[in-house]
């Protein structure tokens, strides 16, 4: 039998409002450290006001224990702040195949206003650029609202910040 | 099992997020320790002010929740609301913290009106979209530009709060600001309606840059040159008019003294907590 280790058990937790990735797809994971019998984890919001920092906190805890690690402190860390820069390159993939456009680039400097002139996202059903933001706020914090001009499908993407 | 709900329950008091209060402490972990040469008790006051600004602006938008024109509008301005709450929560949290007495939730519903330290723009009673547009775009042009700055506080935990809530309140100003472009270069209707919000909101601008006596945080005043800039572009695209800078009354509710509307807001927004105290549900 292969032992996971903490890091291996907290990464598998899913979020819960995206739950095709995990919190390390997301980079919500910031850190796992293990002490003797004791594991502090730390994780990091995406927003604010996310409200699934306490679902969150409860699975690490709870898969922890579920796998033989009875000691267990979760952490909240807040800087660096999240960026969606920190998603995978499997989570990017995961996103686009469930029909959520991932992020672009997050914007590294200082953010002027752009009167709307936000780069197109990438309709993640036939790939083309010509897509409306129809809202920049969706069901989520972290999603806006979409619709592609070319196979005229509504879809959300996820914000880059 | 007598009902559903009580399924719920058996888990752990954490799943109760989902459904009701429990929430766990946005602060849980992180070191609490205020930096030497630091006034914990100023530390303490700004950061009630900036979490007050948060929590009552938040309140007020949340009232747009079945009145917004659209759905997609409704959802924004839920979105920009559930985004304040979260860095009220954080902002009080560690005021709680820096004077060492009670926390979030003795703050946010346990407080009376004097004791509130919100400027007045935030507590004005909702108007209508346009007016609400005028308020928004005028607080979080002023508030991000008061954000970035504190980004680079010497207190660590009100920096990390800054550089997150930078972030967020980017898409609220851009939100704001595209609102006032299309109903203020929209029919000459929505461009009445557009310049009355900002008539009646631009009086209540004066007390975001009036000095206060906290000695940590930024200093109102230096914001007002990018205030003025990021204002006068949006105005420019959206055919709007500065208004003639007048003010209404005394910058005073950073001393606890507010307008009639912020008593009735606080009714509400406190009701169920002060007759159920310490409730969870």
């Amino acid at each position: 039998m292969v032992t996971m280790t903490a890091y291996d058990v907290a990464a598998t937790v899913k979020d819960p409002e995206l739950p095709m990735l995990t919190i390390a797809d997301l980079g919500i994971l910031r850190a796992v450290r293990q002490s003797g019998d004791h594991v502090t984890v730390e994780i990091t919001p995406t927003y604010s006001g996310c409200p699934a920092m306490g679902a969150i906190r409860a699975d690490v805890t709870r898969q922890l224990n579920d796998a033989g690690f009875p000691d267990v402190d979760v952490r909240t860390v807040l800087a660096p702040a999240w960026t969606t820069d920190w998603i995978s390159e499997g989570g990017r993939r995961t996103l686009a195949e469930h029909g959520i456009a991932p992020p672009g680039p997050a914007p590294r400097h200082r953010v002027m206003l752009t009167l709307g002139r936000r780069e197109p996202a990438e309709c993640p059903r036939c790939g083309s650029r010509a897509t409306v933001e129809v809202s920049a706020f969706g069901s989520t914090a972290c999603k806006a609202l979409q619709r592609c001009t070319a196979c005229e499908e509504p879809f959300e993407n996820v914000k880059a910040i | 099992m007598s009902n559903a709900y009580d399924a719920i329950i058996e888990e752990n008091d954490h799943t109760r997020w989902a459904f009701g209060t429990g929430f766990d402490d946005p602060l849980a972990g992180v070191d609490p320790t205020v930096p030497d040469g630091m006034d914990a008790a100023d530390l303490a006051a700004y950061c009630l002010m900036l979490g007050d600004d948060a929590l009552i602006m938040s309140h007020r938008l949340s009232e747009w929740c079945t009145n917004a024109p659209e759905l997609e509008d409704e959802v924004a301005l839920a979105n920009i609301a559930l985004d304040l709450l979260g860095q009220a929560r954080l902002l009080l949290s560690r005021a709680a913290q820096a004077s060492g007495e009670g926390d979030e939730d003795a703050l946010a519903y346990l407080r009376d009106e004097h004791e509130f330290r919100n400027v007045h723009l935030v507590e004005l009673p909702r108007g209508d979209f346009a007016h609400e547009i005028a308020r928004l775009l005028v607080f979080s042009t002023w508030r991000l530009a008061l954000l970035e700055r504190l980004a680079d506080s010497p207190d660590p935990v009100l920096a990390a709060i800054s550089a997150k809530g930078v972030k967020e309140v980017t898409y609220h100003r851009e939100y704001a600001a595209g609102w006032a472009m299309r109903l203020g270069d929209g029919t000459d209707y929505s461009h009445e309606r557009m310049a009355a919000g900002i008539e009646a909101v631009w009086p209540y601008t004066a007390e975001l840059f009036s000095p206060h006596d906290v000695s940590v945080g930024v200093d109102p005043q230096s914001l007002r040159t990018e205030f003025d800039t990021v204002i006068a572009q949006v105005f420019d695209a959206a055919r709007l008019n500065t208004p003639a800078a007048t003010a209404v009354g005394e910058p005073a509710g950073r001393s606890g003294r507010h307008t009639e509307a912020m008593g009735v807001l606080l009714a509400e927004m406190q009701s169920v907590a002060r007759a159920h105290p310490g409730a969870t549900w």
